[in-house]
């Protein structure tokens, strides 16, 4: 019969109505910025750096290896190492710039950095008056709390931490060995040397007799 | 020549006639809500009935191809994100598919089937946005493009808890994905898939599929003939709504397609009516798709890890390949040199292609429905312009 298909149509709207006062299912909007919802632990948004410790600068974990600048597919961060008196190379950015204006949060920096120094941000709200100067961000801005980084992915952090732990660890007993084998390797030159001046004093004493 | 004389060689008839009146020429876009982004057609009007219809594309150009052989190959990734940006994981599976062939790279069980899944769901996103939209051209008035957005919405959720982000999710990588799928994701998603997903099919079906003024709006509206789909190199559900039975994923086995019982649904009457329901029941048979997935998905490794993402150079040499995308084939050919980006960069975009034959559907049809059968094309701007 024309017009049962209207009205089959009719009665889904109606449905859906009625349902959206009852139902969380068909009633989906919330009411921003009063309530919000919870973000995935997996969203991404711009990058920060990470810090351990209390000082944002001293505590920074980027050793200004240049590798997210040169993989980042927009090129919009800026690295400059910190150099000592002497122009010696510190490991620590002296300028760490991110053109968030640029950034397109693909992720790709976090991705490759060594160091677990660069992550990606929860912080969605940065509106800004100034357009070109207030979207450049700079170290002091981008560093952020390894506490910080917790509360906002604490599954992947605390992985991170372990993970770092570890490597410290290796690190350190790396290094002990290495002082170990030094030693015993002074510990046989010694050794060594005082076997020659030994044989030499013996030589000498053959030669008086 | 006046221009009360019939133009030779055409069969549009004389600009003014004393009898008929003036021909009248309408820019439609590039600022039109129904052209779905921004894209002109310039239409020749005698009356209400198209005589001529010019299309203008290219207003949102980016570069996209430069840009990508003046990148490393892992930097383009993102950049495949926007080309359709409704479907960002079936362009990037695209995209690292044809860096495989053309560096040799093996893919992982378990990666291929996560692949499948993610290639079905955004099969699911882009055609519930396309019946919305399409709907909505059609004058419904946003009712059922609310209740289709609502369910893309839910997806996208989904899809944001896994790869961080909603549309742009630069999730595959080559020889497999970023990160792994948990096993309570996949639960999470044959839940929804059960219940709200299938329930939202069986509402859409109800609400307008059967609808009288539907069926009198769409039906032997924008007729594509068979031969005429294969001479323009149509692909995906256009090229199946005339009839053709042609499915990368039946034709090439790409990936584990073969493993997977499902079927290609084809249109009798090439119609915009026959498009639409091409893709209601495309939908049908992905969630089959997903849910055979989601049973048989074995442990393992979700990337290769040999593959060499960051700094890859492929021999030189030159690759094509190309997947079964919700909008039609699209491919990827890359030419190496052996440097660590390539020497040429190529996208066959489904949506430009089939954009290709509106002239024809729409000739000898009124005005308010080149707005339908350009919805029924199912284009995005990002993908047809580049």
């Amino acid at each position: 019969m024309l017009g049962t298909g209207i009205l089959k149509g009719l009665y889904i709207t109606a449905k859906n109505l009625v349902g959206s006062y009852y139902s969380s299912e068909r009633l989906t909007t919330i009411q921003y910025p009063e309530q919000r919802a919870q973000l995935p632990e997996n969203y991404r948004n711009f990058p920060f750096l990470v810090y351990d410790g209390e000082d944002a600068i001293d505590g920074l974990r980027c050793t200004a290896c240049k590798m997210c600048e040169k993989e980042c597919p927009p090129q919009c961060i800026y690295i400059i190492p910190e150099r000592d008196e002497k122009g010696k190379l510190q490991k620590k950015p002296k300028v760490f710039d991110i053109d968030i204006s640029v950034c397109m949060g693909c992720g790709i920096c976090a991705e490759v950095c060594p160091f677990e120094s660069i992550k990606m941000d929860h912080h969605f709200e940065v509106a800004q008056r100034n357009r070109f100067a207030g979207l450049l961000l700079h170290r002091e801005q981008l560093a952020k709390s390894n506490k910080y980084y917790h509360s906002i992915r604490p599954k992947e952090a605390t992985a991170v931490d372990e993970s770092l732990a570890e490597e410290k660890r290796k690190a350190e007993e790396k290094a002990k060995a290495a002082a170990a084998a030094k030693e015993a390797a002074a510990k046989a030159a010694a050794a060594k040397a005082a076997d020659a001046a030994k044989a030499k004093t013996d030589d000498l004493e053959e030669k008086k007799n | 020549m006046s221009l009360s004389e019939p133009i030779p060689g055409s069969t549009i008839r004389a600009v003014h006639d004393d009898f008929h009146g003036d021909l009248l020429e309408v820019s439609m876009g590039p600022h039109h809500p129904s052209t779905h982004g921004v894209f002109r057609m310039i239409v020749t009007l005698d009356g209400e009935v198209v005589v001529k219809l010019k299309p203008v594309f290219g207003y949102l150009h980016r570069n996209h191809e430069k840009l990508a052989e003046n990148n490393a190959y892992l930097a383009s990734i993102p950049y495949t994100d926007r080309l359709d940006y409704l479907c960002s994981l079936t362009n990037n599976w695209a995209y690292v598919h044809a860096v495989e062939k053309l560096s040799g790279i093996e893919v992982p069980e378990r990666a291929e089937y996560l692949r499948v899944i993610l290639g079905e769901l955004t099969r699911l996103i882009n055609h519930c946005c396309l019946v919305g939209f399409l709907l909505n051209d059609l004058g419904t008035s946003f009712t059922p493009l609310l209740y289709s957005l609502r369910e893309r919405e839910r997806m996208l959720d989904m899809i944001e808890a896994l790869t961080g982000s909603r549309m742009m999710c630069n999730f595959m990588r080559f020889g497999g994905l970023r990160t792994d799928v948990s096993s309570e994701w996949l639960a999470q998603l044959k839940t929804y898939l059960d219940t709200t997903f299938a329930r939202y099919l069986d509402e859409q079906d109800a609400l307008l599929t059967g609808n009288e003024i539907l069926l009198a709006r769409t039906q032997g509206v924008g007729v594509l003939k068979s031969d005429l789909a294969i001479n323009a190199g149509i692909t995906g559900p256009m090229l199946r709504a005339s009839g053709i039975n042609y499915d990368i994923r039946k034709v090439d086995k790409y990936s584990i397609y073969d493993r997977f019982d499902f079927r290609v649904p084809l249109g009798d009457h090439s119609d915009t009516y026959d498009r639409y329901m091409m893709r209601m029941l495309e939908m049908h048979e992905s969630v089959k798709i997903i849910q055979q997935a989601i049973k048989d998905i074995p442990e393992g490794p979700f990337i290769d890890p040999k593959a060499k993402n960051r700094g890859l150079r492929p021999k030189a040499g030159e690759a094509y390949a190309r997947i079964e995308g919700p909008k039609g084939e699209i491919g990827f050919h890359l030419i190496s040199d052996g440097t660590g980006n390539p020497y040429r960069y190529r996208v066959r975009p489904p949506s430009l292609i089939n954009l290709t034959v509106l002239e024809d559907m729409c000739l000898g049809q009124t005005l308010a429905d080149t707005v339908i059968i350009l919805g029924s094309v199912d284009i995005v701007l990002g993908e047809v312009d580049r």
